[in-house]
């Protein structure tokens, strides 16, 4: 790879070990990717979750902390694996508490802001076309490339912390213009109505294109959707597809016209309605009793957050309800009484955490929690492998399901 | 007999060890049972097959952005493959290898690599050079 003079000195360990670890780790991962050289990023994102973190990632951030390695660019995190003020009700052990806070204790030593959302283009910065950033988190991700322009590879945490670290990103993947070329071409007739439509859609196209370095490029959406829809869609292509980056012919913003992302030529793949159906059918549990409501994956917007809250206002749920929604969003969501409504009717409002990277396996076990049913495309096709029986259904049926004690 | 494969150029130290391949995927965070060092997804090819020190030969990496911090972690303590084959690793699990320092390699030039090393057979794995050698 091509170094500049200030790489160099940071591989030469002129800026400390921390830094020396970080351009090293970005090397090796640019070389295997063919990456000519380094560009640099405006933001760095890191999802560190403390079951996949572990002991070991633990240890290996206080280390960085201790060497003095501080970020040099925005740098903010993805959701937390514990609530720290509702931990113990759901079965979670003192011991992923304190990994938990180990973890914070040196991020934010690090100088790493910890704004615990999966929805930061929502609610912290969203970057702008052609921003090249270091993002973690599938959904962040996708979004951020294919809704606001913006440039970034799947960036595990230990890569973004790299990025923010040095400032910089090996230049491969996504990064780089023929990448972002359309491979796949998708047509769809019927139009999503809603949150979950636009989520089964995306899990369907996902699935088909299936590989990190397939971009779909997607014809017949008639309507803009909204921001949340359209963070439905891609969080659950890239769960079903390892998929980085779509294209809407129209909407977003690389993709004025097919010829734009170079598709006119791609052959025509149709989604049809048995498409969609089959996809659902294995997530449906019509007259069953759900043991949990989960609404999250991603993190709720302030808009659903007011939506969950008139469905439940006023009433007795029979059946526990989870609710994720990111700290920002926590705040104004208690302050305009959501947050009230939705505990007043039996819920529970988590504040920067995401259900799945909670270890859904141990709180499934600690609660009895099998048969789990979800507004999200993303989050059934996760929890199927931790154990549980998951189900899907829209907003408002799953409400529904939590007041009536059945699903309908 | 020896057989030399060429690949992209890897990751990772050199290493030697018996290979366990399958024509499937690779997910740390759904398919392992990581405390035991199993496969533990019933759906895998390699379901009840220990990984512990082996030369994992698998077609692609699946699975969120979380297992880069998992490969560490299994190193860490002590329950881990030696390396990973892939035909084609994802970005997450490269990150992943160059934080635990584990073999990686993909991009084999004569084809599907999982068709042509066998389990039980020992390879040695040379990611610098781009180079599997079967031993046997």
């Amino acid at each position: 790879m091509q170094l500049n003079d200030e790489e160099k000195a940071m591989l030469n360990g002129e800026f400390g070990t921390a830094k020396q670890w970080a351009i090293d780790h970005q090397i090796k991962v640019g070389e295997f990717f063919d990456a000519p050289d380094m560009v640099t990023v405006s933001q760095a994102h890191m999802m560190a979750d403390p079951e996949s973190v572990g002991e070991a990632g633990v240890n290996f951030m206080e280390s960085i902390a201790n060497d003095g390695g501080r970020v040099v660019i925005p740098m903010i995190t993805d959701p937390r694996g514990v609530d720290l003020n509702h931990y113990r009700p759901l079965g979670q052990t003192e011991e992923m508490a304190n990994t938990e806070r180990r973890f914070i204790a040196a991020c934010e030593a690090i100088g790493i802001m910890m704004t615990n959302t999966c929805v930061n283009y929502q609610t912290i910065m969203p970057p702008l076309l052609g921003d090249h950033v270091a993002y973690g988190d599938t959904g962040v991700v996708i979004y951020s490339n294919s809704v606001c322009g913006a440039r970034s590879n799947f960036e595990g945490g230990p890569s973004a912390l790299a990025a923010g670290l040095t400032g910089r990103t090996p230049r491969y993947g996504l990064h780089l213009d023929q990448k972002r070329r359309a491979t796949r071409r998708f047509q769809i007739k019927t139009q999503p109505a809603e949150l979950t439509d636009w989520g089964v859609l995306g899990a369907v196209i996902g699935r088909m294109a299936g590989s990190y370095w397939e971009v779909p490029v997607v014809e017949g959406i008639e309507t803009v959707p909204t921001s949340d829809e359209i963070k439905h869609f891609g969080a659950a292509m890239a769960s079903y597809g390892s998929t980085p980056l779509f294209h809407i012919v129209g909407i977003t913003p690389e993709a004025p016209n097919l010829a734009a992302v170079k598709g006119a030529k791609l052959p025509v793949t149709k989604i049809a309605d048995h498409d969609l159906a089959e996809l659902r059918s294995n997530f449906g549990a019509k007259g069953e009793k759900p043991d949990v409501i989960v609404f999250a994956a991603p993190q709720l917007s302030i808009v659903e957050m007011g939506e969950v809250s008139s469905l439940v206002d006023g009433q007795k749920l029979k059946v526990p309800m989870i609710v994720c929604t990111s700290p920002q969003t926590y705040g104004d969501a208690r302050r305009m009484g959501f947050v009230d409504k939705i505990e007043s009717a039996g819920g529970v409002v988590l504040e920067g955490t995401c259900f799945y990277q909670q270890g859904a396996k141990e709180i499934g076990e600690a609660n009895g929690w099998v048969r789990l049913l979800s507004n999200s495309a993303k989050i059934v096709n996760i929890l199927g492998g931790y154990g549980y029986k998951p189900a899907l259904a829209s907003m408002k049926d799953c409400v529904a399901a939590a007041i009536n004690g059945k699903i309908v | 007999m020896m057989k030399v494969l060429k690949c992209h150029k890897g990751i990772g130290p050199k290493v030697t060890g018996e290979a366990l391949v399958a024509d499937d995927n690779f997910s740390t965070r759904y398919d392992l049972d990581r405390i035991n060092g199993v496969f533990s997804r019933p759906q895998h090819k390699l379901a009840g097959e220990s990984y512990d020190q082996k030369i994992l030969v698998l077609n692609t990496a699946k699975g969120g952005v979380a297992s880069a911090w998992m490969l560490h972690e299994m190193t860490a303590r002590g329950i881990t493959p030696k390396g990973i084959l892939f035909n084609e690793a994802n970005t997450i699990l490269v990150q992943g290898a160059a934080l635990a320092n584990m073999a990686m390699c993909d991009r084999f030039e004569d084809g599907d690599v999982t068709s042509i090393i066998k389990s039980g057979q020992i390879i040695e794995v040379d990611p610098a050079a781009g180079e599997v050698i079967i031993l046997d």
